[in-house]
């Protein structure tokens, strides 16, 4: 039998035997087994090192609260770091590993921390890594980093997927022990929808881990009946494997179910965890207590725990760390552990009780008024010395010690909204305070509800309460019902290097140092020594902490007051909260319509926000991505090329007010414009500043289509909900976004009216006395298509954009290339777009930047003064209209080959060159094939009167200075008679 | 100039399908996409028209009395789906709707709905703004509750909501509260939304 | 947070665009304002510790504006009105 310490029972699947590895050395354990009590039961009590004195340590608990150990699961890209031993469930074929040792748990050189202990006293780091400052990122955090670390991350992608899901509830029960499975019951039987979540892989709570019966069965066998009672009904969902980490606003609720953690490796398609975000009517926090422990010195060796996890590790689990232990307590209730303990055949060296009238018992040894004052055992305990009543000594030898200071109810979700927990005296512990979250009432252990029948009937109580259900009440099931008084007991007197927090190495000492340094607030002690900030967040070492604090201050517990509990309740893996948004996943793919064939076509793809959309399209001959996008530019320009620009916003905008609301909307007027016409408008934010541009189409009286940018198009149409419900609301207007309802692509170029000609119906005027400049119409192309054209340009050629319904996009693409072979049509990308824009000085979103007014813009004359809009009134603050103000111009390098620089700087031609004398700044800059050098759009002060003064362009980033001239910002064809032709 | 331009109203075209372009479905393909997991089936709908209906200021119990008799029945309410033939409807905010049709009888179904409402309503063509999936099978719950904050349980036949998907703004139509669901999506996002509807059939099936 | 919607209840404040202060609501007269009256339109906000009243737009939703009085230091939401209600109550300044 290689299960040492395995005892008799339990609720293991003893039929199946499970090999598992922890560093490297093979176990047996079996189904139902935790990491924490299959290596218990295989005599294995050293399960990790301390975080700062790498001291050897053991589980403490049996359960989330565990602060010890803390150990590293699986391997690969599925390495998982401080993971505790005492919830990771036992699978076939488990690889663990401790963490934070050098070269191995057995011996850890870093240990001589221990020795130093002196010196890593609270505060250490700020005291001691103070000077000089330089040395802290390049010598001391590396250092501190390497020999605190905790587990290693695998630096490769997570395999798995986490999704997130949403549920909702009338009833949201969290803790399935005995007051929550009876608050289920309760809420079940009276048909309201139920959620029931548990962390533990089996429901139950500590009816699992103990001995006494609920109505004539053992409690374990009560909670499997009502389980299994509460699965036949469909209206209760049971959440096992799933923590309930946050309590949020307005009744929701944040919960990570482990779906896959228990398993080897996830089946496809299944996720490893997911986050549920519950929406719950009521809730009823369910979640029991937490054992407190008694510091002492050297408390924290490897077999002492809290005396009912040991109980905990007996009855359910059926393992125990060692075969003789003893009992150290200041309640009735560790007088438990050793009687559950003895039963299994476990020997009992002593039960040691700090009250001198503790209950005496015919089967073990009870030491009245004692106290454990040392312990012994290097990687292990060995023996326990106990100051006894009489001031004599006496040692115990045992392989474990159960220490028991009383419990402290589970507070920490009715805290996350800002609750603060209320003393009870009769506990000596926080309960639940008044402020609690609208919607959750407290049940069990967790409102101090001690005894098994205690909980049992407030159970009851609470889903009652919270449903309002009437009538008469349920009788609660037999059970005991021993009233539970404790007194506190905190640490031992004299004790110095005696562990309050485990996990972040915090002492008795510690503490004391802490209040003589003047750090005595509760948030100062927290964060001077750590107390409590470890992922345990202090579940089993903040009361201590707090009432010695208290103690030195002359207060009491309550005035001292405690640190607020924050969401996670235990710690939430990264991936958990991502979810799938990861990669690409990270945020939903916009397409084009085009973009199927755009793809065969071998185009290079740049994200616009969500879009997908064409950058270039190189052929093959092509090695450098400037060829493209000059060719692009100079065959659209000779002949005609073609790009999508679906992603334009297209905002449908129909109504009696239609055009009162656009004059609104826009700086420039619109109640004029005449059907079949489209203009250019300029919105403005109230503030003057000028918010997006576009252009709005009138289809009818009552019919406009306005354009937005694509990176505007949903806050330009919030904006336009807006101004329509909160300030118009008398208008009749109706607005809908019909961005993708249509594919939208411009032809640009010379031939581009010779192109359409091929593809619109004959019925259609195509001449530019039929359709003009900034002309728009419904018309038909391909033999009967409805489709829309505009004849705007942005590349200020002779051009058009022509709409159809999305789904004929890829096919008009498709036609338009075809048919445009004789004129050597060309599709162009984004690139070629922006090249095309700022040659023809066309302001787009580097311009519009959030900064720049109308005014800047060169349009200022557009402010209507004839009609208020949006932003007109503040658009007219004199500090915005000084003659020096930025003023948007064209650039050119002096020397053909020298480079424009967006973001460069512009400074006179002589002078210092400084903040204090920037005349403005290159807003964009590209290559201009049609002027073979560099072109470039900058604000310049008072630049519209400074045309043709050389400047110098300066970029401290790219350190480059060239000589430039200001010029006017079209570059091509000023005039604007290409466009017009 | 205004007197050359010719508004070519669509309707006035006997057969909306003369023309000699072949559409795409929204994931890109010739004919819808079908995906099954564990009896759940995902399908594509492209043929679904679409037209949106804005009452216009004033006209409410017009434009209600006209939409009554264009669906044969009354506009459903807040929350509500109408689920019949040849016209369904769904409420999409106060005073607004969208009208459903097939695309084979009803490819101008957007010029249909504005005949019928005339000067009451604002009518805009919306087929090809959306991409539909239909849900269908048993377990269908336990995918919805990972897609969107919905409670499809609470569902009946004929509730609706607009709701977020992977971030998209979505309509889901209750059809079947245990079997079957209808999605409608921003069609750009065909791709992506197909993509999370698959991936959450596959972990909750 | 819960958002009880007039037309849809409650619902995820996820759904929703947050905007600020719904004095933004107050947009001066154009004939009659003062140069002090937009700046303080269009700048100044109270930022109080308790009952707020803000605007939030339902972009997942229906696209309505709401006008949601909410508490700052509790979240606790006392009323939900339909922005374009309390709008035409204001009466048309625009």
């Amino acid at each position: 039998m290689t299960q040492k310490n395995r005892l008799q029972g339990g609720q293991i699947d003893r039929a199946t035997s499970w090999k598992f590895h922890f560093d490297g050395k093979q176990y047996e354990g079996h189904p139902g087994d935790t990491l924490a009590s299959a290596l218990l039961a295989n005599n294995v009590r050293l399960m990790g090192r301390s975080f700062k004195y790498h001291r050897p340590r053991g589980p403490l608990t049996a359960g989330s609260e565990e602060p010890n150990a803390i150990v590293q699961l699986r391997g690969g890209a599925r390495q998982e770091p401080n993971t505790r031993a005492t919830t990771a469930e036992l699978f076939n074929g488990l690889m663990a590993k401790s963490q934070n040792r050098f070269p191995s748990l057995a011996f850890d050189a870093m240990a001589i921390n221990d020795r130093f202990s002196n010196f890593l006293t609270a505060g250490f780091y700020y005291k001691t890594f103070m000077w000089p400052a330089a040395f802290w990122e390049k010598i001391y955090e590396p250092i501190i980093r390497k020999a605190a670390g905790l587990g290693a991350l695998s630096m490769k992608e997570d395999p798995d997927v986490y999704d997130k899901g949403f549920r909702h509830c009338d009833l949201l029960i969290i803790g399935a022990g005995p007051s929550g499975l009876m608050a289920a019951l309760t809420a079940g039987r009276a048909g309201s929808d139920v959620i029931l979540a548990d962390e533990d892989f089996r429901m139950g709570g500590r009816l699992n881990a103990e001995t006494f019966g609920v109505d004539n069965m053992t409690g374990a066998d009560w909670a499997a009946q009502t389980v299994a009672e509460l699965r036949t009904m469909p209206n209760v969902r049971l959440m096992p494997r799933t923590t309930v980490i946050g309590a949020f606003d307005h009744g929701i609720y944040g919960a990570v179910e482990r779906v896959s953690d228990h398993i080897h490796t996830p089946d496809a398609g299944k996720p490893r965890q997911i986050l549920w975000r519950i929406y719950a009517g009521k809730t009823i926090l369910a979640a029991g207590s937490t054992e407190r422990p008694i510091a002492f010195e050297n408390n924290d060796r490897p077999g002492i725990m809290l005396a009912a996890s040991l109980r905990a590790y007996a009855n359910r689990w059926a393992a125990t760390p060692a075969q003789r232990i003893a009992v150290f307590t200041n309640n009735d209730d560790g007088h438990r552990t050793a009687a559950d303990l003895q039963a299994k055949g476990v020997k009992i060296a002593a039960v040691v009780d700090t009250r001198a009238d503790a209950p005496r018992s015919d089967n073990f040894e009870v030491l009245q008024g004692a106290q454990v004052v040392d312990t012994k055992g290097r990687l292990g305990l060995t023996f326990a010395e106990v100051k006894l009543a009489d001031g004599t000594m006496r040692t115990l030898e045992c392989g474990a010690l159960g220490v028991s200071g009383g419990w402290n109810p589970n507070v920490h979700l009715t805290c996350h909204q800002r609750g603060r927990p209320a003393w009870n005296e009769d506990l000596a512990a926080f309960g639940p305070g008044a402020d609690l979250p609208p919607g959750m009432s407290v049940a069990g252990a967790a409102n101090g509800d001690m005894s098994t029948h205690g909980a049992l009937s407030s159970g009851i109580k609470a889903a009652r309460a919270a449903l309002g259900l009437k009538g008469k009440a349920p009788k609660a099931p037999e059970a005991e019902d021993t009233p539970v008084t404790q007194t506190p007991f905190w640490y031992v007197e004299g004790c110095s290097r005696a562990w309050l927090d485990q996990q972040n190495d915090v002492t008795v000492k510690d503490v004391k140092l802490s209040h003589q340094e003047g750090f005595r607030s509760v948030e100062h002690l927290k964060r001077y020594t750590t107390l409590g900030m470890a992922t345990d967040q202090g579940k089993t070492s903040n009361m201590g902490g707090l009432a010695i604090m208290a103690e030195l201050a002359g207060k009491s517990i309550p005035e001292v007051g405690t640190t607020i509990f924050r969401p996670p309740y235990t710690p939430t893996a990264i991936g958990t909260l991502a979810g799938r948004m990861r990669g690409q996943e990270f945020h939903p793919t916009r397409l084009t319509p085009s973009h199927f064939w755009a793809k065969e076509r071998g185009a290079v793809f740049v994200e616009v926000g969500n879009w997908l959309r064409a950058q270039w399209f190189p052929l093959p001959q092509e090695t450098h991505w400037r060829e493209s996008v000059d060719r692009e530019v100079s065959q659209t320009r000779a002949s005609v090329g073609v790009c999508d620009c679906t992603t334009l916003g297209k905002i449908d905008v129909q109504g009696v007010d239609a055009a009162t609301f656009l004059n609104k909307i826009y700086c420039n007027g619109f109640a004029k414009l005449a059907v079949g016409k489209v203009r250019y408008g300029l919105m403005l934010r109230e503030d003057g500043i000028a918010m997006d541009d576009g252009t709005a189409a009138r289809l009818a009286e009552d019919h406009f289509v306005v354009t937005t940018t694509t990176a505007n198009a949903g806050r330009v149409y919030q904006h336009m909900e807006f101004v329509r419900q909160c300030l118009m609301p008398d208008l009749d207007v109706q607005l809908i976004s019909t961005t993708e309802a249509w594919a939208q692509y411009a032809v640009a170029g010379p031939n581009s009216r010779a192109l359409l000609q091929k593809i619109v119906d004959p019925d259609t005027d195509m001449s530019n006395e039929g359709f003009p400049f900034m002309a728009c119409a419904n018309i038909t192309v391909c033999g009967g298509l409805r489709a829309r054209l505009f004849r705007i340009s942005f590349s200020g050629e002779l051009a058009y954009e022509i709409a159809v319904p999305a789904r004929y996009g890829d096919a008009l693409m498709r036609r338009l290339m075809s048919e445009g072979e004789e004129f050597n049509v060309v599709p162009y990308g984004t690139e070629a777009l922006g090249v095309m824009r700022i040659e023809k000085g066309h302001a787009a979103g580097n311009e519009l930047n959030g900064t720049t007014t109308a005014n800047n813009l060169g349009m200022g004359r557009m402010v209507s003064k004839a009609k208020d809009s949006i932003g007109s009134k503040l658009s007219e603050r004199p500090g915005l209209n000084e003659t020096d103000a930025l003023k948007l111009v064209g650039v050119r390098p002096v020397n053909d080959s020298d480079k424009i620089t967006a973001g460069g700087h512009m400074m006179n031609a002589n002078g210092e060159m400084n903040a204090a004398t920037d005349q403005g700044y290159v807003t964009s800059a590209a290559y201009s094939p049609s002027l073979g050098c560099m072109v470039g759009l900058a604000f310049v002060k008072d630049g519209s009167e400074r045309m043709g003064e050389r400047m110098r362009l300066t970029s401290p980033v790219t350190d480059l200075t060239v000589d430039v001239e200001v010029v006017s910002a079209h570059f091509v064809d000023p005039e604007g008679g290409r466009q017009r032709a | 100039m205004s007197k050359l331009f010719r508004l070519i109203s669509w309707t006035q075209k006997g057969d909306a399908n003369v023309h000699n372009l072949t559409p795409i479905t929204a994931l890109g393909a010739d004919t819808p996409r079908i995906d099954t997991v564990a009896g759940v089936t995902c399908t594509e709908v492209s043929d679904l028209a679409l037209a949106s209906v804005a009452v216009r200021l004033g006209h409410e119990h017009a434009a209600a009395k006209s939409l009554k008799s264009l669906l044969n029945a009354e506009a459903p309410d807040v929350g509500k789906a109408l689920l019949a033939q040849p016209y369904s409807a769904v409420w999409v905010g106060p005073d607004q709707w969208m009208v459903g049709a097939d695309t084979a009888s009803h490819e101008l179904l957007a010029d249909e709905v504005k005949t019928a409402l005339g000067a009451t309503a604002s009518v805009t063509e919306q087929t090809d703004a959306w991409c539909c999936f239909d849900l269908m099978g048993d377990g269908i719950g336990g995918v919805m509750e990972l897609l969107c904050n919905v409670n499809f349980r609470a569902m009946q036949s004929g509730d609706a909501a607009r709701t977020s998907i992977h971030h998209l703004g979505c309509f889901v139509v209750c059809g079947d509260p245990h079997g079957f669901v209808r999605i409608l999506g921003p069609r750009a996002s065909a791709g992506s939304l197909h993509h999370a509807i698959v991936a959450a059939m596959h972990s909750a099936l | 947070m819960i958002i009880n919607h007039p037309l849809l209840g409650p619902r995820d404040s996820a759904e929703f665009v947050y905007l600020g202060d719904a004095s933004l609501m107050e947009r001066p007269d154009p004939e009659t304002a003062s140069a002090e009256d937009w700046h303080a339109y269009a700048y100044l906000r109270d930022n109080p510790a308790g009952p707020h009243r803000e605007l939030w737009w339902h972009e997942g939703g229906d696209r309505s504006w709401l006008v949601v009085t909410r508490n700052t230091v509790t979240h606790e939401i006392t009323k939900v009105e339909m922005a374009r209600d309390v709008a035409r109550k204001l009466g048309s300044k625009a």
